[in-house]
């Protein structure tokens, strides 16, 4: 890595000449207050008549006697903080109030059947925080009564297993545990850049995955307590209790791996409502949908169950007017997500690129950036610990000189699986798909610094 | 005979290791479940339509069921998009005969529809039953499901008039579905043998590391004037880092604010109501096919959350508060716009 001579000085000279210390005090407890308006209104003013500048950086000041920051001692430093137990469950800081999952504009006409999307933007390392984990509900979300929720594993007829049976939650935690790290990503995530660039960002472009450790039963207990006939046994329906009792037939060969589990737990907790609360099941490696949640019941049978999410969504459609059925796995992918689109770079200099890998078919292997549009590659670290069918971090250090350029990475998974562009996925299954869009991610920056999604071709 | 009791229960202490081990036989756990139970919660209808119920349905009952109940949300001829993606539409009389949509090769035909789709009429029999009406699910009868299922297939072209749809003849219909040739499950993403699928990856990416063929041209990126289609980024962000968001709704001519500013008083919110829709139905004063403004302010104005209430309100729809026949449909308006008009009407509504 070489420093390009040019870096220096700050790109924007703000926030000094922009809004001062009090003012940008009064924006943050604005902020925190929810008037996002004063904080338009407040820049609005502040920058009127000047060249209005993409973002602003914290000062560093260290002209005349330094930084009053340091040295003026602030009221944390001169007074007697809160309590223990202020708050029973802790939230975050005030400060990270814009740190939220979203809607796209537009994407769903009802806010029951729709998505959210997770901030990817600004996360850190693997794990999605509960309250963040991205939403896809069909028919609302509920909270329902853990105990009144109920379990049965029945047969689609009465030989397929020894007994039908019926579990409570206390029951269901009984039973031997295990407790694993593992993505879940929408199928149609990226689904809606198939054609073209659609969203700015990659909460939009990439949001619809997150990532937990969950905690539960493996599925193949329950059906062996149950007596199945794994002779003639095929195929599981997994069912919902909500509303649209969501239905999926689970491939067989991951239940026998022991990797699907009855989920109970999420990150060390319980999982979130909004996640399926008290029970899901969890398929690693396979399409969030078949994750079902508010699971009430587990059918064996000797055939698919051609379910409306299987036939008439979650199919992809091919150039030649097929549709792909019972499509389920999530192939491998990648993204940067930092820097990434809609953001705006401070400075010149040396970066930490960031980002997230992951494949449904094992582990990530390796990944690969490219600063130039994919013409020069070079290998990211990845933070380990690399685990399968989970996501995996990387890292790779970039120094910015300020001139355009096009970030990318390229994950590969541990079958030798590779990432590919946009013209080679299109090339085999068109642009209309609408799932499994699995392409590598393009980020323009500009000279500006601002970061822009674009598809290259 | 109790010292040899003890004697094996000291046996069975010293044993916990071997208890603990894999392969222990797990007892007492779970119960079985009774037939009433198994019947009541194994509604699924497979493809080959085992788990159908007996029955059958017209399609002039199911006409009465779909006003009744589905109309307001898939409209009278299920075109409508204004709640959901149309189900009828796209397939022709020629479909039917070749179990092929040929609209489904035609990439600049817009939208795919339930009916272009359908591969198993089992699907809409076991989706229906379960999840509809939407608001009120699994609450349809079994002769309303098939009525309301035959009206559908009526709808697309798909079944007579005169029709009536049973367990008897369904395996007929099935046969007549438009696209009931139109799935493949010869493709990589099933990660089993059961399914005939590969389950190799069709796309291969390329691993070359330096001086590799590119794709360089920029080919698409967001125009200018959907810079802010997605609000102000700047927001969207955290305000520390290495980066920021960019700010993408200040001071541009012709952008539109993510919400209107609630200082701006009864002229932003009216404007709202414009812009939204919600003049189609509602009028400042008088009749429309909802309530007035004016009687909706009056009607709240005692109402402490009121504001919070008729925001939520706006946003999820409702039906039965003013006693019409007619649902307010679910609003998809951003959630600060619905904010604000709540706010005007818990205000009283002021011009």
């Amino acid at each position: 890595m070489s420093t390009d001579a040019t870096a220096s000085g700050r790109l924007i000279k703000a926030p000094e000449n922009f809004l001062d210390a009090d003012g940008v005090r009064t924006v943050f407890r604005e902020g925190k207050a929810g008037r996002r308006d004063f904080i338009r209104q407040a820049f609005a003013a502040a920058a009127a008549g000047a060249a209005l500048p993409l973002a602003h950086a914290q000062a560093n000041p260290s002209a005349g006697d330094g930084d009053p920051n340091i040295l003026n001692l602030p009221a944390h430093s001169t007074g007697l903080g809160q309590p223990v137990v202020t708050d029973g469950y802790g939230k975050p800081s005030k400060y990270e109030a814009n740190v939220q999952r979203r809607q796209s504009p537009g994407l769903t006409q009802t806010a029951q059947a729709s998505v959210s999307f997770a901030p990817l933007q600004s996360l850190f390392g693997i794990v999605t925080p509960s309250g963040l984990h991205f939403e896809r509900h069909h028919q609302g979300w509920w909270d329902i009564d853990p105990s009144k929720h109920r379990l049965m594993v029945n047969g689609s007829d009465e030989k397929m297993l020894k007994r039908p049976m019926v579990f409570t939650l206390d029951e269901i935690m009984r039973l031997p545990s295990v407790s694993r790290f593992h993505f879940i990503e929408c199928g149609a995530n990226t689904g809606m850049e198939w054609g073209n660039v659609a969203v700015p960002t990659c909460q939009y472009s990439h949001g619809m995955i997150s990532c937990s450790e969950f905690t539960g039963v493996p599925l193949k207990v329950l059906l062996d307590l149950c007596g199945a006939d794994w002779k003639r046994g095929k195929f599981v329906l997994a069912e919902g209790a909500d509303g649209s009792s969501m239905t999926r037939t689970i491939p067989r060969s991951l239940i026998d791996s022991g990797e699907v589990i009855v989920a109970y737990g999420q990150n060390g907790e319980m999982l979130r409502p909004e996640n399926g609360y008290p029970l899901r099941l969890v398929v690693p490696g396979v399409q969030g949908v078949s994750w079902v949640k508010y699971l009430r019941r587990i059918e064996l049978g000797d055939q698919p169950y051609g379910t409306k999410d299987e036939t008439l969504h979650y199919v992809d459609l091919m150039p030649d007017g097929q549709h792909r059925q019972y499509s389920s796995l999530q192939e491998v992918k990648s993204v940067v997500t930092t820097p990434s689109g809609g953001q705006v770079l401070l400075d010149r200099g040396y970066y930490n690129v960031s980002g997230l890998a992951w494949s449904g078919r094992g582990r990530i292997k390796h990944v690969d950036v490219s600063v130039d549009g994919g013409r020069q590659w070079r290998r990211a670290r990845l933070e380990g610990p690399v685990m399968s069918k989970c996501l995996t971090r990387f890292n790779i250090d970039w120094v910015w000189n300020g001139k355009p350029a096009l970030v990318m990475s390229r994950a590969t998974d541990e079958t030798g699986h590779v990432q590919p562009t946009y013209t080679q996925l299109r090339a085999v299954r068109g642009s209309r798909s609408i799932y499994h869009n699995n392409a590598i991610q393009t980020w323009l920056v500009g000279e500006s610094g601002e970061v822009k999604n674009v598809q290259l071709a | 005979m109790s010292s040899w009791r003890e004697l094996i229960a000291a046996a069975v202490l010293m044993g916990g290791g071997a208890a603990l081990a894999q392969g222990t036989a797990i007892e007492g756990i779970g119960r079985a479940a009774t037939p009433k139970e198994v019947a009541a919660w194994d509604i699924d209808v497979r493809p080959d339509f085992k788990g159908l119920p007996k029955g059958s349905g017209s399609v002039a009952k199911g006409q009465d069921v779909w006003e009744g109940k589905c109309a307001s949300c898939h409209g009278v001829f299920g075109e409508s998009g204004e709640v959901f993606n149309p189900l009828v539409g796209g397939t022709t009389k020629a479909d039917v005969e070749t179990g092929r949509v040929a609209r489904l090769t035609d990439a600049g035909f817009p939208g795919r529809t339930t009916l272009m789709k359908a591969a198993q009429v089992s699907t809409l029999w076991d989706y229906i039953h379960r999840a509809m009406p939407w608001n009120n699910p699994k609450t349809l009868s079994t002769e309303e499901v098939y009525a309301v299922t035959a009206y559908l297939l009526n709808l697309g072209g798909v079944l007579p008039d005169d029709f009536v749809l049973s367990d008897r003849n369904i395996a007929e219909v099935q046969q007549r579905l438009p696209n009931r040739k139109g799935l493949t499950t010869r493709h990589g993403l099933w990660p089993g043998p059961e399914l005939g699928g590969s389950g190799k990856p069709d796309v291969q990416g390329s691993a070359c590391m330096s001086n590799c063929a590119t794709d360089a041209k920029v080919a698409s990126l967001l125009p200018e004037h959907a810079r802010d289609a997605h609000g102000n980024l700047a927001e969207q962000n955290r305000l520390v880092g290495a980066q920021r968001g960019a700010v993408t709704t200040r001071g541009e001519t012709g952008a539109k604010p993510a919400a209107a500013p609630l200082a701006a008083g009864g002229a932003a919110a009216i404007a709202l109501t414009g812009s939204q829709g919600c003049t189609a139905c509602h009028a400042m004063d008088g009749k429309g096919l909802g309530p007035s403004f004016r009687e909706v302010a009056k009607k709240y104005a005692g109402r402490g959350d009121a504001a919070t209430y008729l925001a939520g309100k706006i946003r999820s729809g409702g039906s039965g508060v003013w006693g019409g026949p007619i649902a307010m449909p679910p609003q998809s308006l951003p959630e600060l716009d619905a904010k604000a008009i709540a706010d005007w009407l818990a205000t009283g509504a002021p011009k």
